[in-house]
This record gives C-alpha cells, structure tokens and sequence, in this order.
C-alpha cells in the first residue's frame, strides 16, 4: 500500500469513525464533537499557516470573527438566508484575510506575530465599535427559523452533526489536497528554509500571501458555520484568548499533520470539561498538562504517533 | 425472512441508544430497584451556570454564596414538592462559548431539571438559544434587557431581577427633579454601555430634560484625563457607569479634574460592586448618588426580611461578609440569585413538577405568575411578573453617599419602571 493511499485510508476511516459515533455518543458528547468538529476547522486554518507554513499569527481571531460576522450581520439586518450567508462569511474572512496578509506579510518572526495581534485587536475593537449593528460585546442571537439549508433544520441535533461533519471533511480535504499540490510543498519548502526556497526562484511572498488567504478562509469556514449551528454571533469570538486557542490546539495534536489540529481540539475540550468538574483551579492542571507534554511530545500528539508508529502521517 | 417494509433497514442513532440503554438497564437490575424507589425523593437537580473565572469572578463568588444560601433555607423548609434541592455548579469562565456548553452539560449530562445565575449578557446571549433547543428551562439573574427585548425563547425567563431599561426609565424622574436636567454621560464604549446611553437619553427627554453630551470610553482605555475637558461647562448631572478594574482609577482622576466644585453626580452602583466605598481615592463621591439594586449598606428603617437575608447569606450592616469586612459583597444584584430560586420554587410547587417532562408546564407556571409580595423570598422588594415577557418589574433604590455609606434617599414605584411589551413569549409553542 502506497503512503498516499494508506493516508487516504486513515482519514477516511477517521470521517467513517465520526459518522458511526453519531450513533454510539450519549447526547452530551454527540454536541461536544459536533463543536470540536467545527472548531477544528479553525485549528486545520490554523495550521495551514503555523505548521505547514511556518507564520506564528497570534490574530487568527479575527478571521473566525470575520466569518462569524460575515455570515451573522446580513442574515440579522438584510434577511439574508443561511447558505448564501455562510458564502458570505468564508468570503468575508478570504478578503480580511488578503488585505491583512498582504500588510503583515512585509515582516517576519516576531514583528509578523505583533502585527497580527494587533490587526486582530483592531477587528475586535471595530465590532464594539459599530455595536449598533453588532450589539458588541453581547452579540446577538441568530434566529432559529433562518438557521436552515435546503429546508433541513441545523438547530436538531442530527442535522447540526452531520453539517458539523460535512464542513470537517471539507476542511480535511482541503488541507490533505493542498500539501500534496506543488503550492503546498513550496509552502512546506519555506517553512524549511525561506532563502533556499527564494533562490530557488519561486515568489515566497506570493505564496506566503496565498497561505494567509487559504488559512483565513477556512477560520471564516469555521466561524461562519459557527454561529449557523449554535445560533450567536459575539465579539467575546473575536478577543485575543480565541486567538490563542487556535495555537494551543494545534501544538498539542501536532503542528504540521493533518489529523493533528483535530486530536488537540479535541483533548483540549475535554482536559477543560473534566478538570473543571474536579477542581475551580482546572487552568492550573490545563496548564501543568500543557507543559508535560510541551516537555514529553513536543511534535504534539499526533506528531509523535508520526515519529513512532505511522511515519507514513501526513 | 422477508424484512418489513416498516423496519427501517439503518438502526437510528436513537434506536441504537435505546437498546444500548436497555441492556445497560437489564444489567444492572439491583440499581434499577434503587431508581425506582427514589423517583419521589431524588433531588430537584438545578444546574448554576457561575462565572467562577473570568470578568465575572467577583460577582460569581457572591452568586454562589447566595445560592448556597437559599438553597440551604430552601431545603431546611422541605425542599420543593417534598424533594431537596441539589445545585449541580459549572464554571463558564465568563466565556459565551463554554457557556452554551456548560448548558448541554447541565441537560444532557447531569440532568439538571433547570439552568440557572447566569449574569453577564454576552454569556446569557451565548447560552440562551442552546437553552431553547434542548428545552432546559433558563433562569438568568442577569439585569440585561435581552430577555424581554424578545431576543430569546420561551425557554429563557428573568424573573428574579429587574432589567436595564426599566431600572433607568425608573429613575430618571428622581435625576431630572432634584438633581439637574443638562446632563453629560460618561459610559463604557459596548452594548451594556450603549443600553445606559439608549435607555436614559430616551427617559431624561421624557422628562423634560437633555443630555447635553455622551462620552464612550473604549473599553481598553486605563486613563481617563482626556475624557474630562469633554464635559460640557453647563453639565448640571454627569451620568456614569463605568465598569471593571480601572473604576477606581476613573473616580480619581474625576476628583482631581474637579476638586471640591464638582456638578452632581448620579452612577450605577454596578461601577463599586464588590469594591469598598472607602478605598483611597473614593473620598470624591461623597455627596453623589447611585443606583443601587438594593441598599448595601442597613439602613435605619431597616425591615425584617432585609435582616433574614443578610444572616442567610453572610452580610454584614456595611454589606461586606461577616466573616472578612473586607470581601464586599455584590449587593445590589445577588438578591436576584435568592428571589429566582423562590420563584422557581413556587412554579414547580404549582406546576406539580415531577421531572423533566414538565418543563413546559414549569414555564406556564411562572407565566402565569403575577404579584410577589415583600417577604423573606422577595427580600428587595414586592414585585411584578410580566408572564408575556418573561421579565420581573420591581423597586429601584437611589442613594446618597454620606460619610462613606450609601443612604437611600428615593425609593421608586413597581410602575415606573413599566415600558409597552415588545414581545410576546407566551405565542411561541414549546
């Protein structure tokens, strides 16, 4: 079995593992992963940029927020409906996310992070600013009755996991295909080494630029869908600790895989759900648990499965 | 054998969950014995969704102590329809996200009867539209104007805490004739802000009065120097609500603006929850008033269901716990947590609530409520439930610092606080 196919064996099986969970899950975890799926898209945006591109952006949130509100004010204010809405959201963030790109790309390393964060503040503070519209911090809540596809409800449960499952694949495809295009390996070429890879004769800017479009729009994906399935748009999405996430994500299932943005999601949210059912002080063990294995795995989780079992991960 | 044309040939999810139950059931059948001996007296399980993290942690800290403390009377009194009350906590870190999360926690995972104390907006916004769908009936202790703004569900109800807008509308007539009809105000630059800029610029103009300047602070900003020489020279009333850390700061630098002329002043008590009237720097607001939710300080008139509640909860006469007068307490808001856990109490007593299947009927029960009389479950005052609505009217208190204690000086109607209905919660199905 070739590696390709192998790794089109893998995450198939992964997709086919979350449709038969729809049926296994007690409701509790069956809405959990319905989320984790969908933020997990933010993380594979994430990622697109962190760890196949080697751009620390510490602003992501605004591109979530941008797709959020993309898909959220004109469904509020102009009536417009959920599938060209979520058009609009990921539309929203590919633009905020050219425009930033094309100013922050002028920096590298540490300044390109200050940049980032501060654009993402700006956003931030533009949504209180027109709080008229965007009701600001409170945010608003998108009515139920919109919330619908082709006529299939995304407020039921069912409908609101397989949506959740549908933009997943999406965002697993997306990702899978794009490493494996020429694009992708010149972008994993920079990552590696930005100067051998100019003097190679390719536009590291252009594709760099071409990264941060890619990763915004599917954290608009994500945003968008966000606010679709769970019914609120809010500014809280938009502040620097939705910007951290992202990263803590995708660090702990491992910068530079496929998988990986989903399994840290996925161990992030139930680290938090079950210690803070233990103790009021669950930061602390999410913490200690963040630096064991920053010490322990520092590929990330699914980045040492890749350095010990399945070499062949992409 | 020839399949039904009725079988479904894919087991749905639910299906599958069913027969996974029923064995899991049949295997543990001594349990079952158990279970169904205590159908009557299992615990009334209420989920309180606490900003135990975050922004909110100060307010949280008292909202649970409050909870813990109507719970404990509640209980000692024979619980609800003979059964104690159990209150299932989670943090939400102040966060719309884990908040609607928290939610799903409380109906699907530990099977809480009812949500319950969530306080900041964005966080009720956040959780209130999960609440609907799952159909867990919501308790918010909140003062926001989202629940009767007809932004929400059937499924979301304020009855134990009076909202923005009515408290505003409510005492801008006391503003207007004693205190000055020009007035600046000073408010923090988001929606919370905005609702105080929306709602008093509407009642002083209904009062023959005007705001002559708004001032939006943004919310990052940490010196307010620059605000001040905005302040109009004719300002006869500044108006503010400043929330979060840097009040004390923002009182201060007023003080040194003004010095001893200053115009009068009128705030939100919100800005000095938990924070004690006499730190250094706060001696600039002697002699202004506040809106305060209830009287933190006991005032001489003070009746017995004030002092019940108090020793309840652990308050002092400076409204600071007896055990460290130097944790102040948030007082004018966490009477909301006592009087909606009474409220829910007398709708499940009337509903005959049994379990989660009577939800709806729960919510027909608190709809169909009324009058609540000043008593020791009502102890900030009589109040009146709009059922339609699902909001609470009931009295404002105005107060005057007056050697670094606040004195009520105005006590305001049920009525004034009254606006036209703008939604109609009871034409929603269930």
């Amino acid at each position: 079995m070739s590696e390709t196919a192998k790794s089109l064996a893998f995450h198939g099986a992964v997709v086919a593992l979350l449709v038969a969970l729809h049926f296994a899950l007690p409701a509790y975890h069956h809405g959990n992963l319905a989320r984790i799926m969908v933020l997990a898209v933010y993380a594979m945006g994430f990622n697109v940029l962190f760890g196949y591109s080697g751009l620390l952006s510490l602003g992501h949130a605004m591109f979530f927020a941008a797709g959020m509100y993309g898909l959220g004010l004109p469904m509020q204010h102009l009536g417009l409906a959920a599938a060209p809405a979520l058009l609009c959201g990921v539309l929203a963030a590919l633009a905020l996310g050219a425009a930033v790109g094309f100013l922050a790309l002028r920096t590298t390393g540490v300044a390109f992070m200050i940049v980032t964060l501060m654009f993402s503040q700006a956003v931030f503070l533009t949504i209180l600013y027109f709080g008229e519209y965007t009701r600001g911090d409170e945010g608003f809540v998108i009515a139920q009755a919109s919330r619908a596809i082709a006529g299939v409800d995304l407020s039921d449960s069912a409908n609101r996991y397989f949506a959740a499952l549908a933009i997943f694949a999406v965002g697993l495809a997306v990702t899978l295909r794009l490493i494996h295009t020429p694009f992708g390996r010149v972008l994993i070429a920079i990552r590696e080494n930005e100067e051998r890879t100019r003097m190679l004769g390719y536009d590291v800017f252009a594709h760099k630029l071409g990264a941060v479009v890619a990763s915004a729009a599917l954290s608009g994906l994500s945003g968008a869908a966000y606010a679709l399935l769970f019914g609120y748009a809010g500014a809280t999405f938009a502040s620097v600790q939705y910007s951290i996430f992202p990263l803590l994500w995708v660090l702990l299932g491992g910068a530079g895989t496929i998988i990986g943005p989903f399994i840290g999601t996925v161990f992030m949210f139930y680290l938090i759900d079950i210690s803070s059912g233990l103790t009021s002080a669950y930061m602390l063990i999410a913490g200690a648990v963040l630096v064991a294995l920053t010490l322990f795995a520092r590929q990330g989780l699914v980045g040492e499965l890749r350095r010990r079992v399945m070499p062949w991960l992409p | 054998m020839p399949r039904s044309r009725k079988s479904p040939i894919l087991a749905t999810r639910r299906t599958v969950l069913k027969s996974v139950a029923a064995g899991a059931g049949l295997a543990a059948m001594p349990g079952f014995v158990r279970y169904a001996q205590a159908q009557s007296s299992a615990p009334i399980k209420i989920g309180f969704q606490v900003h135990r993290t975050g922004i909110g942690a100060a307010y949280g800290r008292w909202y649970d102590r409050t909870t813990t403390a109507a719970v404990k009377l509640i209980n000692d009194a024979g619980g609800i329809n003979g059964r104690p009350v159990e209150i299932i906590a989670e943090d939400d870190g102040t966060d719309p996200k884990r908040g609607a999360e928290v939610v799903e926690k409380f109906a699907s995972q530990h099977n809480c009867d009812v949500g319950y104390g969530t306080l900041f907006s964005h966080v009720v916004m956040g959780s209130a539209p999960r609440a609907g769908e799952i159909k867990l009936p919501y308790f918010v202790v909140s003062e926001g104007h989202h629940v009767a703004s007809g932004a929400l569900n059937r499924y979301t109800l304020q009855p134990g805490i009076t909202d923005v807008k009515s408290q505003v509308k409510s005492m801008a007539p006391f503003v207007m004739g004693n205190l000055g009809k020009k007035v600046t105000m000073i408010f923090p630059d988001y929606a919370f802000g905005h609702d105080h800029r929306d709602f008093f610029s509407a009642a002083v103009e209904a009062n023959g009065g005007q705001v002559i300047e708004k001032i939006a602070i943004p919310p990052t900003e940490t010196s307010f120097t620059k605000y001040f020489p905005k302040i109009p020279r004719e300002t006869e009333v500044i108006y503010h609500v400043m929330v979060g850390p840097a009040v004390l700061t923002f009182v201060k630098e007023m003080g040194e603006f003004y010095g001893p002329n200053k115009p009068q002043i009128f705030g939100f008590i919100d800005s000095l929850e938990a924070v004690d009237l006499n730190s250094p720097g706060l001696e600039f607001l002697d002699g202004t008033y506040f809106w305060e939710g209830m009287p933190r300080y006991t005032q001489a008139d003070q009746n017995d269901y004030d002092k019940h509640y108090r020793a309840a909860v652990g308050v002092d006469d400076n409204g600071a716990s007896v055990s460290d007068p130097k944790d102040v307490s948030t007082f004018a808001h966490m009477f909301g947590c006592w009087e909606t856990l009474y409220v829910i109490k007398a709708g499940m007593e009337a509903a005959g609530y049994q379990g989660p299947q009577d939800r709806a009927k729960l919510i027909e029960a608190i709809e169909a409520m009324t009058d609540m009389p000043h008593s020791n479950e009502h102890p900030q005052g009589a109040k009146k439930f709009n059922g339609r609505t699902h909001q609470v009217f009931g009295p404002q208190y105005i107060s005057k610092v007056e050697g670094g204690k606040l004195v009520v000086q105005h006590t305001t109607a049920i009525e004034d606080g009254f606006y036209p209905d703008e939604t109609d919660y009871t034409t929603q199905s269930f």
